[in-house]
């Protein structure tokens, strides 16, 4: 475990902005005091975690909450207004090979002209000039690709005409081909079915247990994930508080990340993230975080 | 003279010795490879209206070569690799960019081209230059177009060829590529230049304002038979290439049972890639009709009781 100390839980303060730089030397991503802004905004305020080497990490915020301009920023397509962001040991930059990634919900249509073997091959080389020649070692790479995500049953359909969970199985495949060490999902859970969701995180968990990669993905509803993540960095207005699940899902810790009062309410192992009672009452109609959204 | 009459009931006597058809021939199956290889992109990126402006934009360069006497090829390639460079600039992904494109430059240069079909009608007292650019007229070209053709025609598919991979996967998601370090705006722009060649090569064929069924029709005929990019591909250069001979020789025949007065070889092009699309639907349809009976008795997933 790499997290040891919460900047939100740990000092009661204030500082709450003002991340404290945590993970090891060994850790896989570091991010450290990174702030973006877009267009004269501030999206990103000085956050800081790190994910280390077999991790599961959640990435959990509501809607704009900056989930996807971080992933792009460790991506090295934005680049942050302070701060350092550490892939691997190394400075991140565009086309770092150590990164897979799995953008947000692809649009195909169900008529387009590529099978889901062909999508993962393109993962492999998708980025050279030319066209590739058949080849029985990029073949059999592929195969083996597809097997691991489960994918060999649909490998021959166009990837548009997959659903949901398939398409996720497929992406996850044609990411992870490149032998990534740090593997970033954005939003992979959205639009899936209960059980779906349930199958492309466990395919997850497997996959960063055995390969030792570390898993950084973006979810809304991070209760899917509660299984098997071993640390959450939860995103507010821009800033984050990171840790262990059971130190940052907490009422104290995100009530202050929020900047109002907030209730953690377990049910049924389930979380749920409301509006505090007190804040409530002062202030219904705001854009509170609503349940469902937490 | 009888004789070469039964000589085939398909071919009318003279289309295999006949020069014009012959260059026919070649410009339309140049014209035709080209289309389908950068028509399946265009389809798959959901960039026809990028192809459609060029041709709009296309008629007044080939109006305007028209006007200072220069083959029509000429003005198209020009005005559309401008036009291309332009919409890239003006970042034809975006919404907005999309609208101020139709609003400011289509409407700018059709009103161009109303003006130099105009000055064309004048100057040659006929209005044989509002139909051959408009709608093209592949019997009348000049003997040096196929060298023009080829040479425009192999840059265009190497262009296609070298962007082949990094094009695909910035046409799955930009993002992707972007992050996979693909160039992804150079790809872009390559890729329009490409589209404005075709555009180009496709208006010399069956003119200016029919240009993008040549490039849209066989691709999307392909994209209703195939599963992978490159069978599409082949599939639309072969639709195209095949419409374009078969639509040449309807045409040429056409003057004898028409008496004199034959079809327009656009309209017959033209035509005979409708026919093709509206049979690959047919067949899509009972290809995918077999495929749901035979998933039928696939196990399915549980039933919600078995999860429970």
């Amino acid at each position: 475990m790499i997290v040891e100390t919460d900047p939100v839980s740990s000092t009661g303060g204030p500082p709450l902005a003002h991340g404290t730089a945590v993970g090891g030397p060994d850790a896989l991503l570091r991010v450290e005091d990174v702030s973006v802004s877009l267009g004269g905004r501030l999206i990103l305020d000085r956050v800081s975690f790190s994910v280390g080497a077999g991790e599961f990490c959640g990435l959990i915020g509501s809607n704009g909450a900056g989930k996807t301009t971080l992933l792009r920023a460790i991506l090295g397509l934005i680049a942050p207004a302070a701060g350092r962001i550490v892939v691997a040991g190394g400075a991140r930059s565009r086309r770092n090979p150590q990164i897979g990634y799995v953008p947000q919900k692809i649009a195909l249509e169900p008529d387009m002209p590529l099978r889901a073997r062909d999508l993962v091959g393109l993962g492999l080389d998708g980025h050279r000039f030319g066209i590739s020649g058949p080849s029985a070692k990029r073949r059999l790479a592929v195969d083996e690709m597809l097997d691991a995500v489960g994918a060999t049953p649909f490998a021959e359909a166009r990837v548009g005409s997959l659903s949901g969970g398939e398409q996720q199985r497929v992406m996850i495949a044609q990411a992870l081909i490149s032998r990534p060490k740090l593997l970033l999902l954005d939003e992979p859970l959205a639009n899936l079915d209960i059980r779906s969701a349930a199958e492309v995180v466990e395919l997850l968990a497997r996959i960063a247990g055995e390969q030792r990669i570390a898993i950084l993905l973006s979810a809304h509803d991070m209760n899917p994930l509660l299984p098997v993540m071993d640390h959450v960095v939860y995103l507010a207005d821009g800033r984050a508080a990171s840790g262990t699940t059971d130190q940052v899902v907490r009422t104290d810790t995100l009530s202050r990340l929020y900047g109002h009062s907030v209730e953690v309410i377990h049910v049924q192992g389930r979380v749920l993230v409301v509006a505090g009672a007190e804040h409530q009452a002062h202030h219904a109609g705001d854009d509170d975080p609503s349940p469902w959204k937490a | 003279m009888l004789g070469a009459a039964s000589w085939s009931p398909l071919f009318e006597p003279g289309f295999f010795s006949s020069e014009p058809v012959h260059v026919a021939l070649v410009v339309g199956a140049i014209a035709a490879i080209v289309s389908g290889t950068v028509g399946v992109f265009t389809v798959i990126r959901g960039q026809s209206f990028a192809g459609h402006a060029l041709s709009d934009i296309g008629t007044a360069g080939g109006s305007a070569a028209f006007l200072v006497g220069a083959s029509t090829i000429y003005g198209f390639v020009a005005f559309n690799v401008v036009a291309a460079a332009v919409m890239e600039l003006i970042g034809l992904r975006k919404p907005r960019g999309r609208d101020l494109a139709t609003g400011i430059v289509l409407g700018a240069s059709l009103g161009l081209a109303a003006l130099f079909l105009y000055e064309d009608t004048i100057s040659s007292s006929t209005t044989g230059a509002t139909v051959n650019v408009l709608f093209g007229s592949i019997f009348t070209l000049p003997s040096g177009i196929t060298t023009v053709m080829t040479v425009l025609g192999v840059a265009s598919v190497a262009l296609i060829v070298v962007l082949y991979r990094p094009l695909l996967l910035s046409s799955v998601s930009y993002d992707l590529a972007a992050a996979r370090g693909v160039p992804v705006r150079l790809v872009g722009g390559g890729y329009l230049l490409a589209l404005a060649l075709a555009v180009s090569m496709s208006a010399v064929t069956i003119g200016a304002i029919l240009s993008t069924a040549l490039l849209i029709g066989p691709a999307a005929v392909a994209l209703r038979l195939a599963t992978r990019t490159g069978v599409a591909i082949l599939i639309a250069a072969a639709v195209g290439v095949f419409a374009c001979w078969a639509g040449t020789l309807i045409a040429y025949d056409s003057t004898v049972w028409a008496g004199g007065n034959g079809w327009p070889v656009s309209f017959c092009i033209v035509a005979v890639i409708f026919v093709f699309y509206f049979a690959s639907g047919i067949v899509s349809r009972l290809r995918t009709d077999r495929r749901r009976v035979a998933t039928r008795d696939r196990p399915k997933a549980p039933t919600p009781v078995e999860v429970a």
